[in-house]
């Protein structure tokens, strides 16, 4: 609270992103969130931006309306203030740059958050992932593979999860000489299990080979990983990263295996670029699009040379031949970068996910989160910008996998049981610091932490939530005909992510929902499904029989999975939350009534930010389309003339 | 001219045909008049039939004795079919070259085609201009319907019957058309029931390069102001265009002349460029190489999402200046039957609803593409694999297509048609069986043709009920608003149905597509059980007491 120098300052004007329209209001700021109230007595829009959410702010020059104050957040809102009083402007102002940059953990909001649960509800939620019981589901432990203990303290790696799986005749020896011999200690371990032909995924960071440097453990370490597959005598080892950058590690003693030195192997570059690159064509990119009057040529030139969708590319087309090692030659493959856990954790979760139906389900797809990024170190403190830190650490690895995953929704409708709403929610999370999932940069940091013992689980939150993020089209049976997805890789098969990037632009997206709809329709048909049951037994107490639901059209086998769990359903909402779920149904814009046709009146029902989204604040056309500024907009239209 | 005379070969056993996404067929290949037919030999179901009028471009090529024809669709698609035996193959090529490309229409299969099915409802009776006048006598008794064109003499691209200013006297309309391109003088082209407003459409005014007026021609364009009101010309050209024009005879509305009207300049390209920029997405599409940067920079160098977003912005730009400004519209371009169709069409998709619903929209078709002559004949004659001179080739059509499903996208349940009503106007709009999009304009497919009486009309054919099935978009919901779609570029999409539509498998699509129908016809199963087990509880709830 010390770092607050103004709570409130009143007559504070909202500029629109994209328009010249502007609405007014009181900017407060509390310890944790900066909130717009509209003054606008009927529709009042509320905007709610939490400080771990802002990735800058800025001040601009003096205007004769006010100072300007433009804040952009991490979940790709943009917001334009104009604050009358320029002492106002810069009292916010330096109060949101201490609080945008906690310097410790505990100031972090997950630390504070409250939503009304007990303890045992919160520990609970805690229990919901289990690696161990992942593991077993694979088919691991099994005759060739074992869990190890070499790392029960983390005395081997500390940014390893304590529990590791290794083939059986690795032993101690060759495990602590091949972890020497790889960066940061990463020795080579198992991620994923493809039972079917007993092909393993294995993951590691980069070995400390230099020119001519080698390790015999950790040559048999590999050796061991091939000799645990009985399909081939070979196993892949791919460096995802571009020849070159391995070529310039290795001057400084690390670099990639000599074919010559381990036996069988099969060596492969699949050059996704580093996090540096990435993080500079997602700034690229979010430029583009933030351009106000953006032309068809400047946004797709943008598009190019930001080269956002040429990495996204390549980490499928990474994550496609692994998938194709593993399931069509039976091989097992080893992946690694440098570190191994940016590039290496995308292509490893996003092989699974192409491999394994189980990943594709709400619940699956967290134990994969919680499996490849969680528990294997991606720095998501760093990553995230979680503290103050280095700006060069900051980089969208997470967000690039995410986005990754999306593109498959959109080649496979009926693979996935949840929607895109559910990748953006855990976007929006995994910045927020309002869980503890994501907390600090590694499992051994999270426990010293005490995050568990301290914070609540992102994913009990999302599965109370989970029927906002079910995808209508689901066929589970789907995961039976398909396991393994061949998504087409052609560069016009991927598209540019405007949910996500524009998830607060509200103007450029569809009026109407298909998702929405569909999920409005099969809840109704639950509902309905049970209305008739009920309806059925009545009558037949009245002796009338009638057979069970003789609808021509049955529900197809594609029926919705069970409901979560008592425990999750059981649990409240926060009470920001269920404040905003009161807005939804009441605040519907008068534009939005004119609009929209009932039961269609937006295309989400949750986010992270203010409710009022939901409302159509303003009419969509670029050449302007209230009744006012239309004629504003036609002047203009003969200047140009 | 028979037929029989351009097929050398009729008929070639053990061709191999090569079709993306689908396993090969190996059949007999045989030419007809019309099509070209591949039919595999161990059962009947495989079979290709294909219009050679739905042939853009063919390709040979030769490997030892046998040879290879690639066959290039107007409807985008590329079939491979290796045919044994040089010979052959030569002639089967040539003949398909001189089938492909039969300079009579009346030699085109709509007049051979027998429907196979019965017509209850003729197509061409459907939507007649006196009908929809009746409509309009309902909400306004200032416009009639004139018959000043009865014989095409006027206006050669106009329909016989046209809707001016009640007060502008068949004289008036004989000079207005002297003054405007192609005799197009000034018609109705929408009536705004909510405000009464209204939109024309005509040719580019006449004025060349002294400035020349024509005082009947702002009367009868003054005659549709409300008093004291302001109205809006929209001239789809950029103004150095207009300017242009002028040297060549025509030109634009000069302020000193229409002092009520103000106007406005829009950059919507010409035919020529269209074409070019449909030919280069085409190729990009089809480009199988896996850089995202080539694909990138193709599409953008093919411009076609920037025509897409200008003819848009101009469609919503007429539709505001009617809805929200409340003013009268009046576009032209240079001749009137290209860009200014898609701009009046498309402005009255987002203002009226009924141009939302099926029925509704082939009347729009009908009503400001057919009727208001736009010269299909010319701009379908070739599609994206054309090459060498051009004579009018555009897909003006296929571009106003295109902006209905960019509409269509953005308010999936406001229409009751879904994608694939659109695609099937495309492909019947180059190569069809139906009379439909045949010739240049009303006075063609009436009078030189006689379409009615001698072929078939697309909407006999696709108004029955089981074709209709296939088109219905089930997420529907009628409703009355006008709607504005974004055209920022971030909202604005290549159009996979059309352009990647034979570049990739589309089964997941359609499944998903099938599970989406499911779930709406499974919803209404429902509530006809709930409501009738609700019935039968009452009932049996009366009984009792």
């Amino acid at each position: 609270m010390e770092h607050i120098r103004t709570s409130k300052v009143e007559q504070v004007r909202l500029l629109d992103r994209f328009s010249n329209k502007s609405t007014t209001g009181t900017l407060h700021l509390t310890a944790t969130h900066l909130i717009f109230v509209e003054s606008n007595s009927t529709s009042a829009q509320e905007i709610w931006i939490l400080h771990h959410h802002i990735a800058s702010v800025e001040k601009l020059s003096l205007t004769t309306s006010g100072c300007p104050l433009v804040i952009q957040c991490r979940n790709f809102r943009m917001v334009h203030f104009v604050v009358p009083r320029e002492r106002d402007c810069h009292d916010v102002y330096s109060s949101l740059l201490r609080l945008l940059r906690p310097e410790s953990y505990d100031e972090l909001y997950a630390f504070s958050y409250n939503p009304k649960q007990n303890d045992r509800q919160r520990e609970e939620g805690w229990q919901l992932i289990d690696l161990a019981a992942e593991f077993e589901r694979m088919g691991v432990p099994c005759d060739q593979w074992q869990l190890t203990d070499v790392n029960r303290d983390y005395k081997v790696c500390e940014t390893y999860p304590r529990d590791l799986y290794v083939p059986i005749t690795a032993s101690k020896p060759i495990i602590m000489g091949s972890s020497k011999f790889r960066s940061k200690g990463r020795f080579p371990v198992l991620t994923y299990f493809y039972q079917e032909k007993k092909a393993a995924v294995c993951r590691s960071s980069q070995p400390l080979s230099g020119f001519s440097a080698r390790c015999l453990e950790d040559e048999h370490m590999l050796q061991a990983v091939s000799k645990a597959n009985p399909n081939t005598r070979y196993i892949y080892v791919i460096d995802t990263r571009p020849k070159l950058n391995a070529l310039a590690n290795r001057a400084a003693g690390k670099g990639y295996e000599n074919e010559d030195n381990y036996s069988n192997i099969r060596f492969q570059f699949v050059g996704i670029e580093n996090i540096h690159v990435m993080r500079s064509s997602l700034q690229k990119l979010q430029e583009v699009v933030g351009t106000r009057a953006l032309s068809v040529t400047d946004y797709l030139v943008g598009l190019e040379n930001s080269g956002w969708l040429r990495h996204v590319k390549a980490i499928v087309d990474a994550a496609i031949f692994l998938t194709r090692a593993v399931t069509v030659e039976g091989a097992s493959v080893l992946v690694h970068c440098s570190d191994g856990w940016d590039r290496t954790a995308q292509v490893c979760s996003l092989g699974s996910l192409l491999m394994d139906p189980y990943y594709r389900t709400i619940k699956g797809f967290m134990v994969l989160i919680e499996k490849d990024w969680i528990s294997f170190g991606h720095k998501f403190a760093d990553r995230c910008d979680q503290l103050d830190g280095d700006p060069k650490e900051v980089s969208p690895i997470f967000t690039q996998f995410l986005e990754c995953v999306w593109q498959l929704t959109e080649q496979f409708p009926q693979a996935f049981q949840f929607s895109e709403w559910f990748l953006i929610q855990i976007h929006e999370h995994v910045h927020s610091c309002q869980f503890g999932n994501f907390l600090g940069n590694s499992q051994r940091q999270r426990e010293e932490l005490q995050v568990k013992e301290k914070t609540h689980s992102l994913w009990a939150h999302l599965l109370s939530g989970q029927q906002n993020y079910l995808n209508p089209l689901y066929c589970p049976s789907y995961g039976y005909t398909n396991p393994v997805l061949e998504p087409s890789t052609l560069p016009c098969h991927f598209k540019f992510w405007r949910n996500m990037y524009h998830q607060f632009d509200r103007p450029m997206h569809p009026r109407q929902s298909i998702l929405k709809q569909a999920l409005t329709l099969k809840e109704n048909n639950r509902e309905l499904e049970s209305i008739a049951q009920n309806l059925q037994a009545k009558l037949q107490k009245l002796g009338v029989s009638t057979s069970p639901l003789e609808v021509r059209l049955s529900p197809r086998e594609c029926a919705l999975p069970p409901r979560p769990k008592s425990l999750i359903l059981g649990a409240p909402f926060s009470r920001k939350e269920v404040h905003q779920e009161d807005e939804d149904e009441l605040v519907e814009g008068e534009e939005a009534r004119e609009d929209i046709p009932v039961g269609s009146d937006g295309d989400r029902t949750v986010e992270g930010g203010s409710a009022t989204e939901n409302g159509y604040g303003e009419l969509p056309l670029s050449c302007g389309s209230k009744p006012e500024p239309a004629m504003g907009k036609l002047e203009l239209c003969l200047k140009s003339m | 001219m028979e037929f029989a005379e351009l097929i050398k070969t009729p008929r070639v056993d053990g061709v191999v045909l090569h079709r993306p996404f689908l396993p090969l067929v190996e059949g007999t290949l045989c030419l007809t008049g019309h099509h070209l037919i591949l039919s595999s030999r161990q059962d009947n179901t495989e079979e290709l039939w294909l219009l050679h009028a739905d042939i853009d471009f063919i390709e040979k090529r030769f490997v030892g004795s046998s040879g290879t024809i690639i066959v290039k669709c107007k409807d985008l698609r590329i079939i491979q079919l290796d045919i044994p035996g040089m010979e052959e193959c030569l002639n089967i090529a040539s003949s398909i070259e001189a089938l492909s490309t039969l300079d009579s229409v009346s030699l085109m299969y709509p007049f051979f085609y027998r429907p196979m099915f019965e017509v209850i409802e003729d197509g061409w009776n459907l939507f007649l201009p006196e009908e929809s006048f009746k409509d309009l006598e309902s909400m306004t008794d200032e416009w009639r319907l004139s018959e000043v064109n009865r014989d095409f003499s006027i206006c050669p691209s106009y329909p016989p019957l046209v809707v001016v200013p009640k007060d502008t006297d068949d004289d008036t309309l004989l000079k207005v058309a002297s003054f405007r391109h192609g005799g197009r003088f000034p018609v109705l082209s929408y009536y705004h029931k909510k405000n009464g407003m209204v939109m024309m459409r005509a040719g580019q005014p006449l004025i060349g390069p002294n400035g020349r007026r024509c005082k009947e021609d702002e009367k009868l364009i003054n005659a549709t102001l409300r008093a004291g009101k302001r109205g809006y010309i929209i001239d789809t050209r950029a103004t150095a265009v207009a300017q242009q024009a002028k040297a060549r005879g025509g030109g634009f509305e000069q302020e000193a002349n229409y002092p009520q009207w103000r106007r406005i300049h829009k950059t919507i390209e010409r035919y020529s460029v269209l074409q070019d920029s449909l030919i280069k997405l085409v190729e990009a599409c089809n480009d199988q190489s896996h850089s995202m940067d080539r694909w990138l920079s193709k599409l953008e160098a093919s411009n076609w999402l920037s025509h897409i977003k200008e003819i848009l912005t101009t469609a919503c730009l007429a539709a505001q200046c009617i809805d929200r400004e409340g003013a009268t519209v009046l576009v032209h371009g240079t001749e009137g039957t290209d860009s200014t169709l898609q701009v009046t069409s498309l402005a009255q998709i987002l203002l009226d609803p009924s141009c939302r619903t099926i029925r509704g929209f082939q009347a729009l078709v009908e009503r400001e593409w057919l009727q208001a002559g736009h010269p299909f004949q010319h701009r379908c004659a070739q599609s994206a694999y054309s090459s060498g001179k051009l004579h009018g080739e555009a897909p003006i059509f296929l571009l106003f297509l295109d902006c209905t499903w960019q509409i269509l996208r953005q308010f999936p349940c406001s229409f009751e048609f879904n994608e694939n009503f659109l695609v099937l106007l495309f492909e019947h709009a180059y190569a069809t069986q139906f009379g439909t999009f045949l010739g240049n304009s009303a006075a063609e497919r009436s009078a030189t043709l006689k379409l009615p009486q001698k072929t078939v009309s697309l909407w006999s054919w696709v108004n029955r009920p089981q074709e209709m099935e296939g088109f219905v978009n089930p997420l529907y919901e009628p409703n009355s608003l006008v709607i504005w779609p974004s055209v920022a570029p971030q909202s604005l999409q290549l159009w996979e149905g059309v352009f990647l539509r034979w570049n990739r498998s589309s089964k997941c699509l359609d499944e998903a597509y099938e599970e989406m129908v499911h779930i709406i016809e499974y919803n209404k199963e429902l509530q006809k059980k709930v409501n009738s087990l609700r019935r039968q509880l009452a009932q049996l709830e009366t009984e009792e007491i």
